[in-house]
């Protein structure tokens, strides 16, 4: 066992976290601890853009970014935060413009901009052009033009380190304040303990719980499942975006840049559904909207292929040349991964798990909440792990770029501010143990299942019971199927039994943390009978304001169970409307 | 109406073969020794290599070890050298293979388990050649102003991943572990030219090294084996050309 001594300790490296570093390391000693190496990391997988008020190329403010975000979000979104994020947008783009990022250009040689989902002009009166962009490939420049400036900055990276624990200790006050976390290092199997006095986790999300997702295999929530295993909150783990469009099959992410270039989602019959379903914005409905109505049609039957059980993303009458300019990747997943050539042929598409839009309550300081009120000092998280919520219940395309830049940024501001006020705090007794306990329990297990027969099942499922459509009898029937396999979970065993790269062991806490965020989303899902946003009741078709417009607080007891309670959503100046396209 | 697909392509009952997985295993935890390991293992043809490499150690062998995040050819995880050739396992479909693969770890740098090699040479010379925007004077209050056209000038070499599969394809980086390796070049000319970039004189300086481009053979390995389709050959080229074109 090793221990280090760090002012700041920031734990993912993707945006938010090599945003944080940024931030931290050039005031702080800092940090970066990954499971992965940072250019891995799924800020890489982002395609459309990031959206801001530029204005560059029409007419645009941020009020209208802000509302277009609140309204998205079906009216969870804390009003507050949004107005920071989406004030901060303009800053956040041209940051990254002067560290390097390649945006594409206007004609006057200014950053371009392009239409995206739920983004309009004047408070919903017609698409506006707001997304900043590079290609199809935005993501992929963020995390590029990030980690060359942390590689400038001379950032302390721990690559392929696996932060399993947190740790809190008890200031002389009482007050308990982060101290730290525990680490296992792939590479040797030794665990690290980092002594901290701040702690930013930006760990990403959990879409590996499902079946079909665009996520990584790596996403599988360890942040928010450390969090949650120290009975700290998670916040809204019902609302899960599903992206309209995944590769049908496989789940891999064509970008809504495609219908922001003017893609077209048709059914078997050819039609241009979404006109039924937004009349006003069509195929540039927000998320959650297109991937009901494209579920509907394959449910009532209009879904194309032989099985009926997709729709077609239509490219075919955009020009070669703009395919090849503004979405080059994704045409080419499509042409690699199903054969099909978008020049000429409609893509297959399904939706596909993407996006969890709850998740470590924080305020808009980035401090990670302990309740509706109080803090951990010390604590801070931003980007999918983190619920501000500028998101509410559904996110807007390009809107998690731009979470990510900009609470990112505050993290760790907020963390080495706090850091340079503070002395080390101790660390509690026998920190590693938690840790070094679930190692040894896993390599010695002399059970009989497999990990990956369980990961399998949960997300099978999670895909049947509480995807696009959930009702209480899926519900149950899912929660049901999690608690057996927890069950099932206790008598895992691995055969790989040492201590040098051992990604199966690896794999099998991964699965661990899955299923106890399946059953917090499962359970809270359970408990929100109404329908907003990303969480569709069948049994409970409507928006109910008077008694759901509010955030769900899920909280784990001492015996395992789960306590849920609610938190106000902060409204300020945009009171809840039906919410129509 | 505009094309609905004639072809049901993304659900074409696809018929499973069996396919034979030979894999260099390598665990100097346990012996010394490198061990060529065979597996059998149904593949769709719309499997990817790496899906196979899933199911092995999803329901043959947990040990298996091999490095794979994102799975669709953005993150960079798991070059690798598949029936002689550097690849992305996830970029590789089975309709594309014969029934024998043979799957190897990339080369030049050392392996740390199975497929696992240790990067940290390759990003050290990514490190070295300043793989950053450098600029003078003041900035601008808005963003920095660049033509599409200049942007366009260094697109290409924005597109790397830095999965590595470039540099160890290269003979050289074989035989001179020293040698910065294509990758490194790739991101020397994404930001030398640039248009907004002012600190090409610096990079050029350290590419004119004697471990520097002029080791290029030219033999495009890199370029054939990238998995973003970049022009490396090119692109080390148009750097030679700048430091002959300012030193000469």
């Amino acid at each position: 066992m090793q221990t280090h001594r760090y002012d700041v300790v920031i734990v993912g490296a993707g945006g938010a976290g090599m945003r944080a570093a940024l931030e931290s390391s050039n005031r702080t000693r800092t940090a970066v601890l990954t499971k992965l190496y940072p250019t891995r990391s799924h800020t890489g997988a982002a395609q459309g853009g990031m959206c801001a008020a530029l204005a560059n190329v029409e007419e645009d403010n941020w009020e209208w970014h802000t509302f277009d975000t609140v309204k998205g979000g079906d009216y969870l979104v804390d009003q507050d935060a949004a107005e920071v994020m989406c004030r901060e947008a303009i800053d956040a783009v041209l940051d990254l413009e002067k560290m390097g990022l390649p945006f594409n250009r206007t004609p006057a040689g200014r950053i371009d901009q392009r239409r995206f989902g739920g983004h309009t002009r004047n408070h919903g009166e017609a698409p506006v052009r707001r997304s900043c962009y590079a290609a199809d490939r935005t993501g992929h420049m963020i995390l590029q033009t990030l980690y060359q400036n942390c590689v400038k900055q001379g950032v302390e990276f721990y690559n392929e380190f696996y932060v399993l624990d947190l740790l809190l200790s008890r200031r002389a006050d009482g007050v308990e304040v982060a101290s730290g976390v525990v680490a296992y290092e792939l590479a040797t199997g030794e665990i690290h303990v980092f002594n901290a006095k701040s702690v930013v986790l930006a760990t990403g999300g959990f879409g590996k719980v499902f079946k079909t997702t665009s996520n990584a295999h790596t996403l599988t929530g360890d942040g928010m499942g450390v969090i949650w295993r120290k009975g700290l909150p998670l916040e809204d783990m019902e609302f899960f975006q599903f992206h309209p469009t995944g590769l049908a099959g496989l789940g891999i992410l064509l970008s809504e840049a495609a219908r922001g270039e003017g893609a077209i989602l048709r059914n078997s019959e050819g039609e241009r559904f979404m006109e039924r379903y937004a009349p006003t914005i069509k195929d540039l409905a927000p998320r959650d909207i297109v991937a009901r109505s494209m579920a509907n049609e394959v449910r009532e039957g209009r879904g194309a292929g032989p099985h009926k059980d997709y729709v077609l993303l239509d490219l075919t009458h955009l020009p070669r040349e703009q395919i090849d300019a503004k979405l080059p990747d994704i045409t080419e997943f499509a042409r690699t991964y199903l054969g099909v050539e978008p020049y000429t042929e409609p893509v297959p598409v399904y939706p596909t798990a993407h996006y969890a839009m709850g998740g470590v309550p924080t305020n808009v300081e980035a401090e990670v909440l302990r309740n509706n009120t109080d803090v951990v000092p010390g604590l801070y998280a931003a980007g999918e792990v983190a619920c501000v919520s500028v998101h509410g219940s559904n996110r807007l395309g390009t809107n998690s770029l731009l979470d990510i830049n900009v609470f990112g940024r505050r993290a760790g501001i907020a963390a080495a501010d706090y850091a340079l006020g503070v002395e080390l705090p101790d660390l509690p007794a026998a920190a590693e143990d938690q840790v070094a306990t679930m190692v040894r329990r896993l390599l010695t297990s002399t059970g009989t299942e497999r990990v990956a027969t369980i990961r399998g099942e949960l997300q099978n499922t999670m895909d049947r019971n509480a995807q696009v459509f959930r009702t209480e009898e899926s519900l149950a029937e899912v929660q049901a199927d999690i608690a057996k396999l927890k069950e099932r979970y206790a008598e895992v065993a691995i055969s790989d039994k040492g201590k040098r790269y051992n990604s199966e062991l690896l794999e099998a806490v991964e699965l661990g943390f899955l299923l106890d965020l399946a059953e917090v989303l499962v359970v809270s899902a359970r408990n929100r009978k109404e329908s907003r946003g990303g969480h569709a009741r069948e049994d409970y078709l409507e928006r109910d304001d008077e008694n759901y417009m509010k955030h769900t607080m899920a909280y784990r007891q001492a015996d395992g169970s789960i306590a849920l309670d609610w938190k106000p959503v902060v409204q300020t100046r945009y009171q809840p409307m039906a919410r129509k396209y | 109406m505009t094309a609905v697909a004639e072809r049901p392509v993304a659900v074409e009952a696809p018929k499973a073969r069996t396919v034979e997985v030979k894999i260099r295993r390598y665990n100097p935890e346990i012996s010394d020794e490198v061990r060529w390991v065979t597996y059998r293992v149904e593949a769709y043809p719309t499997d990817r290599v790496l899906n196979l490499l899933t199911k092995i150690k999803d329901e043959q062998d947990g040990t298996l070890t091999f490095r794979r995040s994102c799975a669709h050819g953005v993150c960079g995880s798991d070059a690798m050298r598949i029936n002689g050739v550097n690849r992305l396992a996830c970029k590789v479909l089975m309709k594309d293979m014969p029934a024998k693969l043979t799957i190897e770890p990339i080369k030049g740098l050392p392996v740390e388990k199975d497929l696992v090699v240790d990067m940290e040479p390759f990003f050290e010379a990514y490190r070295a050649v300043k793989p950053f925007l450098i600029t003078g004077g003041n900035p601008p209050t808005k963003e920095w102003l660049q033509s599409q056209a200049d942007r366009d000038r260094y697109d290409d070499t924005t597109k790397c991943i830095l999965c590595a599969a470039c540099t160890t394809s290269c003979p050289v980086f074989w035989t001179d572990g020293s040698y910065f390796g294509p990758a490194a070049i790739v991101n020397a000319h994404r930001f030398i030219f640039d248009s907004r970039d002012q600190g090409a004189e610096e990079r050029l300086e350290i590419l004119n090294d004697r471990e520097g481009v002029w080791r290029c053979r030219t033999t495009f390995n890199c370029t054939e084996a990238c998995p973003r389709g970049i022009e490396i050959t090119k692109a080390i080229k148009e750097v030679k050309q700048a430091l002959l074109f300012r030193r000469v």
